[in-house]
């Protein structure tokens, strides 16, 4: 007996096959079966009027702190989030603890994944051992077990020579090398962006020359290997000249943001709110534009969310102490409409290709398409619905959310996993 | 109270004093009057008064200090007041407590003001945000050291009669130090002309929107200033080699008799303290006519219970 879910009547929007119009998605056994106008009934019917009907959203970049610090996340809470936010497929980073460094850790979180029966759970492991940034850790083992990429994310790989290995050794398994571009001996002991608002608060600064020499750095070392790289949450204006630059030279570099460094700049951190401690840093309006203006000219690849969990007493410290990190998994989807789709900076088929078709290709999964024989992950999303953000409605287990009372638009109405409902609003 | 000289239509509210960028000008001088006031009580033979009587004030001290804990401690003793003193050492901070929770539990034992130093820039304000007793910033990392920074004006104001039109130039490395923001704060909005001086690699970032102005060369400045402070070199603060030598920093910021010399006749020589002799200053200088440095610490004891006075007053009338 096959098992169908017909969603009738929903605008569809598939960018990798371009379709933007209002029509009907079959789902037979786990598998898109067909797209289009869809006569036949099925065991089960979704009537998604007046719905946005997307590939399922796909966030490559999210901290679940499993193993090491459930208290913050664990696979479970964050695959519940992931759900309830739209994600069907999410890459977690290797900073755990003990971090993702082995073809055991990679299975663990596979493992985790499938138990918590949520959302699909992609990992990327570390670069080099402990995170260390001195010996290469077993990233062919890594690639046989899965992990559809390799960052030290957290820290930037700061030996140049460790980092041209790493990218040599990885052309072997054609799994993309991403980068935290954080030169740590610029970046020093900063806490937010160098800048006026550092100065007066008395708090180190870590300079955007940290980020922009690391990048400038590999795409050197890119040039010189031609092996596949993505900078993760570029956060400046001189980063996106560099980004400009190495796609002009049609050199296999791929890049990320993140909803804060288009929303929030230096000046949010005034009151010491260590809500707004992140790495790298709230930066200011001009690199906000900047940013805006490279999605707006198709430099970036991809829209994360870099969840971030943190307990509220670790927040609960002087600035200088605070952990980084915000957690923004549940509201990524309402805050990129709000910064890209409202100003018209993208449209809704834009928007969706940089959270689902675009990432996808990034870590080489065969997903955020609704191309028939693919895998049944759908997002259904009310364009309309406004929704205040309220950090006790969350299902993360972490609250360091500075967008708490904000009110966004674009409500994740059902998140369909595999053929199976794993979400819908309400529940 | 007698002792103090009522301004017209003023009332300070403020149960804080967390930093002088926050405060208007008004408020600056408010506590400059009320610390003239107080300045007499320790001319007396018995140099106590009556108004934190039954108050309890913490230090509450995470960084090193001699002659501001003193200061306050000494402070809060001549308005009646119970010290509780509190160090790092002393305290559980070394078994994992948080800021928090030290102060809460400081709290709990019927504290009315807590005068904390801290090694981060903002701990004052956070804890101010979190606890009911009153907030006494006595220097957060290198943020603000408000009551440096109102002694020091207090003293050029006692000299000069007023702030307005002078010009002052702060030496050193400013980047970490949290006097020259208070200084510049103070001194800006009292009218001064403020000039920082030292090596570029001492000056913090986007000095271009301070209301300062920048010289890395001291030979220009000394004829041109009627007040110089010049700051410590924090040797445990100095991350990496900001200069090449001690030796070259004294060649070129170094105040020696020989620079003296240029500057004009009534300058005031200032210094927070504590001196490196021979390095930032030489020892003729630092004792020489033109030194107020150890007026700066006299009258730092009056700036420091008219603070304690009004924080102490603000929270009996706002609760």
């Amino acid at each position: 007996m096959n098992s169908e879910l017909l969603i009738k009547n929903g605008h569809v929007i598939d960018p990798a096959n371009g379709i933007d119009k209002k029509c009907d998605v079959l789902i037979v056994d786990e598998k898109i079966a067909a797209v289009g106008e869809i006569e036949k009934s099925a065991q089960k019917v979704i009537d998604a009027a007046g719905k946005l009907v997307t590939p399922g959203l796909i966030d490559i970049h999210v901290h679940f702190r499993e193993p090491g610090d459930e208290e913050e996340e664990t696979i479970a809470s964050g695959s519940a989030a992931a759900v309830a936010a739209g994600f069907t497929s999410v890459v977690c980073m290797p900073n755990t603890n003990p971090p993702i460094e082995n073809e055991t850790d990679v299975e663990y979180v596979h493992r985790k994944a499938r138990q918590a029966r949520k959302t699909h759970v992609y990992v990327m492991g570390a670069i080099t051992k402990q995170r260390a940034g001195v010996e290469l850790a077993e990233m062919g083992f890594m690639a046989e077990a899965g992990a559809v990429g390799f960052t030290d994310d957290g820290n930037g790989v700061q030996d140049p020579s460790v980092m041209l290995r790493a990218l040599k050794y990885v052309a072997m398994f054609d799994v993309v090398t991403a980068q935290h571009c954080q030169d740590d001996s610029f970046a020093g002991n900063g806490v937010m962006n160098a800048g006026y608002y550092s100065t007066i608060l008395g708090l180190p600064g870590a300079d955007t020359l940290a980020e922009e020499a690391m990048l400038w750095r590999d795409v050197q070392l890119v040039k010189k290997t031609n092996v596949r790289y993505h900078a993760q949450h570029i956060s400046t204006a001189g980063s996106v000249e560099l980004i400009r630059a190495a796609k002009k030279d049609s050199l296999p570099i791929t890049c990320e943001v993140t909803p804060h460094h288009l929303l929030l700049t230096e000046e949010c951190c005034a009151e010491y709110d260590t809500n707004y401690k992140v790495n790298p840093p709230l930066r200011s309006a001009k690199d906000i534009e900047a940013l805006k203006q490279a999605i707006a000219e198709g430099l970036v690849d991809a829209l994360v969310s870099d969840h971030a969990p943190h307990l509220q007493s670790e927040k609960e410290l002087e600035f200088l102490a605070a952990p980084f990190g915000i957690a923004s998994l549940e509201c990524a989807l309402g805050l990129y409409v709000k910064v890209l789709l409202e100003p018209g900076i993208l449209n809704w088929p834009a928007l969706i290709r940089l959270m689902t078709e675009k990432p996808a290709k990034i870590i080489g999964v065969d997903k955020g398409t609704l191309g028939v024989g693919r895998q049944g992950d759908v997002t259904i999303i009310d364009p309309d619905a406004e929704y205040k953000i309220d950090v006790k409605k969350f299902r993360s287990k972490s609250r360091n959310c500075p967008y708490h009372g904000w009110t966004v638009k674009g409500r994740v109405e059902k998140t369909i996993v595999g053929g199976e409902i794993r979400f819908s609003a309400g529940d | 109270m007698a002792l103090i000289r009522k301004s017209k239509q003023f009332k300070w509210r403020r149960k804080h004093l967390l930093g002088l960028r926050e405060l208007s000008v008004e408020e600056i001088t408010y506590i400059l009057d009320t610390a003239k006031g107080f300045e007499q009580i320790s001319t007396r033979s018995v140099k106590k008064a009556p108004p934190l009587r039954g108050k309890v004030v913490v230090n509450l001290f995470f960084e090193d200090s001699t002659r501001t804990r003193n200061s306050f401690a000494l402070a809060a003793s001549r308005l009646s007041a119970d010290i509780i003193e509190f160090t790092q050492k002393a305290s559980s901070v070394s078994k994992g407590e948080t800021l928090l929770d030290t102060a809460r539990n400081l709290e709990a034992m019927g504290i009315d003001i807590v005068v904390i130093r801290h090694n981060a820039g903002g701990a004052p304000k956070f804890l101010s945000r979190n606890i009911n007793a009153c907030v006494v910033n006595a220097g957060d990392g290198f943020c603000e050291h408000p009551t440096q920074g109102l002694l020091d004006v207090y003293t050029i104001r006692k000299i000069k009669g007023t702030l307005e039109g002078l010009k002052i130039a702060i030496v050193g490395d400013i980047a970490h130090s949290r006097v020259a923001r208070s200084d510049m704060w103070a001194m800006t909005k009292l009218g001064a002309e403020v000039i920082f001086v030292g090596p570029p690699t001492l000056m913090p970032t986007q000095l271009s929107r301070l209301p300062v102005s920048v010289s890395y060369s001291l030979d220009e400045v000394i004829e041109k200033v009627d007040v110089i402070n010049m700051l410590r070199i924090q040797f445990e603060r100095l991350g990496g080699n900001p200069f090449p030598s001690i030796r070259e920093y004294s060649h070129y910021f170094g105040l020696t008799v020989e620079r003296m010399k240029r500057a004009k006749p009534d300058i005031l020589v200032m210094h927070p303290g504590p001196i490196n002799r021979g390095l930032e200053m030489e020892s003729e200088v630092a004792d020489g006519e033109r030194s107020v440095i150890l007026e700066q610490v006299t009258n730092g004891l009056a700036v420091r219970m008219a603070v304690l006075f009004l924080v102490n007053q603000a929270a009996a009338q706002g609760d």
